[in-house]
């Protein structure tokens, strides 16, 4: 219990403030992942053969190539990519990109490719009646996506999506290989300086379990929120 | 583009990819035994053993995969009890470590899909072979357990492409695999994107193959 006391003896503080860091991280990359998803869901639903091309590439390869190789893709990628686009500026200094918005948004198109996946299940699964009795009220299209199909969408997409945030979560520690101080990096420290990994390692498996297990609760409560019509 | 690069790394990738592909299947032939123990176990009625089988799954479904790794690679090397036992030789070796990691990672999923089929065969089939005098082992080994895996078959094609990707952090605890392979490459050559477009490429060769595997059972095991 030494090891965990808070202050400068023990390692309670620094786990402390990764586990904050591994829950900012889950929550921007699920974020960003919905951004995504709101780009390619629509081109999956297209009846257009090019955009549906492009939105079932974005998915599949996604889906089929480890997330440990995205990250890799990412981290050595990123920096030459930015660096590019600043050398058409003309600015030719090294830059160096913040290893939480590389590793936020590396797990954030991971997250977007599960996401599209669940909105586009979701949204076809909704009744074509549904759609047709919002054309009959003659709501425009803001009011028949926002009120009628989004709802029912979010409640159909609900136990889905809490998978992703699972996936998510637990992706997250991946970047710890870039060197962002989350969850996995501070018990990689903690263990590396006091030669005891064992204990360390454990700890960072409860924590995480101890995420999944809050985050459930939450999830649950919204499930209930969202179906109180049925 | 540096096509160059990209046919230079791509017979290194290729053997890597052999390192991967024997990872999967070792870890998923040792997994689907763990999970079928498991499954059997979830459906015990006593409390206790149900409650440990539950457990089991819920902590390792409930962990990402590195942290699962880590400790037995690192962590349990430093139990000094472990070293002087014969497990050791098999506990030395990282690619043992992974081995077991996956397997036990595959295992716990495993249990979830093989349980939930069980529970979905209606008691109708299982009444219809008591009613033919067939005993409850016969019962359990010629008729639940087919029907169980024609039933887990997609959920478990799934897993094997969810594995398959998960084999990816070996290269954490120094296996060469694709990954492995992938990572020095780009970390010596600083190329990213031709690394990754061929790397990826495999993968997704790979995970193309299993899914047609999976539909051509699927097609061939179906009821009707």
């Amino acid at each position: 219990m030494e090891l965990l006391a808070f202050g400068d003896t023990g390692w309670g503080d620094e786990l402390f403030y990764a586990t904050l860091m591994t829950i900012a991280v889950s929550i921007t990359a699920m974020f960003i992942g919905f951004l995504f998803a709101l780009i390619f869901t629509p081109l999956k639903l297209s009846k257009n053969k090019f955009l549906n091309f492009i939105a079932n590439s974005y998915t599949t390869i996604i889906r089929g190539v480890p997330e440990l190789l995205v990250i890799y893709l990412f981290f050595f990628g990123g920096t030459g990519a930015v660096m590019f686009v600043a050398s058409i500026f003309g600015y030719n200094e090294y830059i160096e990109i913040n290893a939480f918005i590389t590793g936020a948004f590396a797990i954030g198109i991971i997250s977007g490719a599960y996401s599209t996946e669940v909105f586009r299940g979701a949204i076809q699964s909704i009744d074509k009646g549904q759609f047709e009795a919002a054309n009959v009220l003659g709501l425009n299209k803001f009011g028949k996506f926002f009120k009628i199909i989004l709802p029912q969408t979010l409640r159909l997409a609900i136990p889905n999506l809490s998978n992703v945030w699972q996936i998510t979560l637990k992706d997250t520690s991946l970047i710890s290989v870039t060197g962002l101080v989350e969850i996995m990096r501070q018990s990689y420290i903690a263990a590396g300086s006091t030669r005891d990994p064992l204990f360390f390692y454990s700890f960072a498996a409860v924590l995480y379990l101890l995420l999944t297990f809050v985050s459930m609760k939450l999830i649950n409560r919204l499930e209930v929120k969202y179906s109180r019509g049925y | 583009m540096d096509l160059e690069l990209m046919i230079n790394s791509f017979p290194k990738l290729l053997s890597a990819a052999v390192i991967t592909l024997k990872l999967l299947s070792v870890s998923l032939i040792i997994g689907l035994f763990i999970g079928l123990f498991f499954a059997i176990l979830r459906l015990n009625k006593n409390i206790f053993i149900n409650r440990f089988a539950y457990g089991y799954s819920y902590v390792f479904r409930g962990t990402p995969l590195l942290v699962q790794i880590f400790i037995i690679y690192f962590g349990l090397g430093q139990i000094e009890y472990l070293r002087s036992t014969v497990l050791w030789v098999i506990l030395k070796e990282p690619y043992w470590c992974a081995i077991i990691a996956f397997a036990l990672n595959t295992g716990a999923y495993t249990s979830e899909i093989l349980r939930s089929a069980f529970q979905t065969i209606k008691p109708g089939i299982i009444e219809a072979g008591k009613s033919l005098g067939i005993s409850n082992k016969v019962i359990f080994y010629k008729i639940q357990i087919p029907i169980a895996i024609r039933q887990s078959l997609p959920a478990y094609g799934n897993e094997i492409i969810l594995m398959m990707k998960g084999t990816s952090l070996a290269s954490t605890v120094t296996i060469m695999d694709l990954t492995g392979v992938a990572k020095y490459i780009i970390s010596t050559t600083f190329k990213p994107i031709e690394v990754f477009i061929v790397a990826g490429g495999i993968y997704l060769f790979m995970t193309f193959i299993i899914h047609n595997v999976i539909k051509f059972l699927e097609k061939k095991y179906s009821f009707n």
